[in-house]
């Protein structure tokens, strides 16, 4: 054999048909870098994207950065799962074999500005994320009994509506109102908003997992369900115009308050549909007959301030699941993990304008 | 060496590779920009894929290594020389980087590295805000530097093969190798 040069350059090209084969050159590249450009929605402006959904969420008032872009004001707990054994027979998940296994949580009010007074947030929630067997599930949960919309294009518009508007300083409320108004699928948690008890703890809610998800037994088969942390002490309602003046940290001074007198306590309650269910809705709530299943307690045991606590870099995306339980159909799942990443991603790049030793206690 | 061609085994993992590392740019771009349900299906493949990735590179360099490369056109001007040796660095390097920031990334990050079902890698990094925000930015600079690059080897490819029609882009599809 011959090195190439010899055996095989060709004799010289003619201007017009080296013109051609560069501008082919070329245009082959411009084609690969278009294209590039496409799949990353460049040329597609519209397209409802997770760091869209994240500035809407951020853009709702207050300083936001360095925090949660949405249910931006929590605190971290610590405590465990003690599974009964019992959600054994519909899921193969680590955390369902009976035992006891470490969890790392967060309670937190959905809104966007992390200095809220936190009695005033409609919205309450709890994040678990319980390891077992090298596995995890974590798991973002409120106590609305519906979410407020059924898929990520109706998230986006309703946050819109609740975003600083700069000529006034505060949000549009005729434009919620009009959201609400266009919106019928809204109405079962617009109604839950209107005429739920207000309490001032976070440990008399009970927490829905709100989506659908499945879970996978032994014999591979899939059931489809909700879960719910349900509440062990009963509700104390309070009147709507005291909570404002309980102070911007209300609910943290609570929970230390009561854990200082011991452990809380909250019952697993996994719901199984029956056929026809909507596994891809979940404005709308399961008739109340379906069966549901005590798989086991969460107890948990302290709190720490969120500056500095276990729960400040996790990230609780709905989707983080152990083998055993899936995601359904349901379309806010994707777009909570795509939108909660990005949030993560910012938070993580901006830590220096949440300094660890801060915190509200 | 007197080669004029790659071997098979080099030749088949170049162009294997050059799919899967295309389809990790293009799943990288599009799952950081959707919340569609396509969302969980693409970052579901882009983690194995990556590791899939990771290992072939370290064997393409072990067989690179051993088995070297066709050498370039004695008439090769010097500074596309330069361009083609500095660019296959880049490249080389890049097909080991990435997976490996990836994956620093997701343990920094406190994520599971899941590759399927049950199947998990273990954390290269402990969790931390600042090394997944350095890491979340060099997975993302060196994504774009990747794809340049690409873009790069291509033009030069097919400028030898039709232009300078020397030989070297037939090393690589194998028309020119008897």
């Amino acid at each position: 054999m011959q090195p190439p040069t010899e055996t095989s350059r060709k004799p010289a090209l003619s201007r017009s048909a080296l013109g051609l084969r560069l501008a082919a050159i070329g245009g082959v590249l411009v084609a690969a870098a278009g294209a590039f450009a496409y799949a990353g929605g460049w040329l597609a402006p519209h397209r409802l994207t997770p760091a869209k959904l994240i500035t809407a969420l951020g853009d709702r008032g207050g300083d936001p950065v360095g925090h949660r872009r949405n249910h931006s004001k929590g605190v971290c707990f610590t405590g465990t799962f003690a599974a009964n054994g019992k959600g054994a027979a519909f899921s193969t998940a680590p955390m369902l074999a009976n035992g006891t296994y470490p969890v790392i949580g967060r309670f937190a009010i959905a809104v966007g500005d992390p200095d809220s007074a936190d009695a005033t947030g409609r919205v309450k929630s709890m994040a678990v994320q319980i390891t077992a067997g090298g596995q995890q599930w974590r798991s973002g949960m409120n106590d609305s009994p519906v979410f407020v919309v059924p898929n990520p294009k109706d998230f986006y518009a309703l946050t819109l509506t609740q975003d600083i508007d700069p000529a006034t300083g505060k949000p549009d409320p005729a434009a919620t109102k009009r959201f609400f108004a266009t919106h019928p699928a809204s109405r079962p948690f617009a109604h839950w908003a209107a005429t739920a008890p207000w309490t001032a703890s976070f440990a008399d809610q009970t927490y829905n997992s709100l989506d659908a998800f499945r879970f996978i037994d032994s014999q591979g088969h899939s059931h489809l369900v909700r879960w719910s942390m349900q509440a062990t002490i009963p509700q104390t309602p309070v009147p709507h115009a005291e909570l404002a003046a309980m102070g911007p940290d209300y609910l943290e001074k609570d929970l230390a308050q009561r854990l200082g007198q011991g452990a809380l306590a909250w019952h697993l309650i996994v719901t199984l549909a029956a056929p026809g269910d909507p596994s891809n809705d979940a404005t709308k709530a399961w008739p109340a007959d379906r069966p549901q299943v005590d798989v086991g307690t969460l107890t948990v045991s302290a709190m720490e301030p969120e500056a500095n606590g276990p729960c400040r870099d996790i990230n609780y995306d709905p989707t983080i699941l152990p083998s055993g339980i899936a995601v359904s159909d349901d379309p806010l799942l994707p777009a909570r993990s795509a939108a909660y990443a990005r949030s993560f991603d910012l938070r993580t790049a901006e830590a220096g304008a949440y300094p660890r030793t801060g915190g509200h206690l | 060496m007197n080669q004029t061609a790659f071997s098979p085994a080099q030749r088949a993992l170049h162009w294997l590779m050059a799919i899967m590392v295309l389809a990790m740019l293009f799943i990288g771009v599009v799952m950081v920009s959707t919340v569609r349900p396509a969302y969980l299906t693409l970052v579901a493949i882009h983690k194995p894929l990556g590791i899939a990735i990771l290992v072939l590179a370290l064997g393409r360099l072990a067989l690179r290594v051993r088995r070297g490369a066709p050498p370039l056109p004695a008439d090769l001007p010097a500074i596309q020389v330069v361009g083609a040796k500095l660019s296959h660095v880049v490249l080389y390097a890049l097909l080991v980087a990435m997976p490996l920031v990836g994956w620093g990334m997701l343990s920094a990050g406190g994520y599971p590295v899941v590759l399927a079902g049950v199947v998990h890698l273990p954390p290269i990094l402990p969790h931390s805000d600042a090394l997944h925000a350095a890491l979340l930015q060099a997975h993302i600079v060196l994504a774009y530097l990747f794809f340049a690059t690409i873009l790069l080897h291509l033009g030069a490819a097919l400028f030898h093969a039709l232009v300078r029609r020397d030989g070297v882009f037939q090393a690589m599809t194998g028309a020119g190798a008897r």
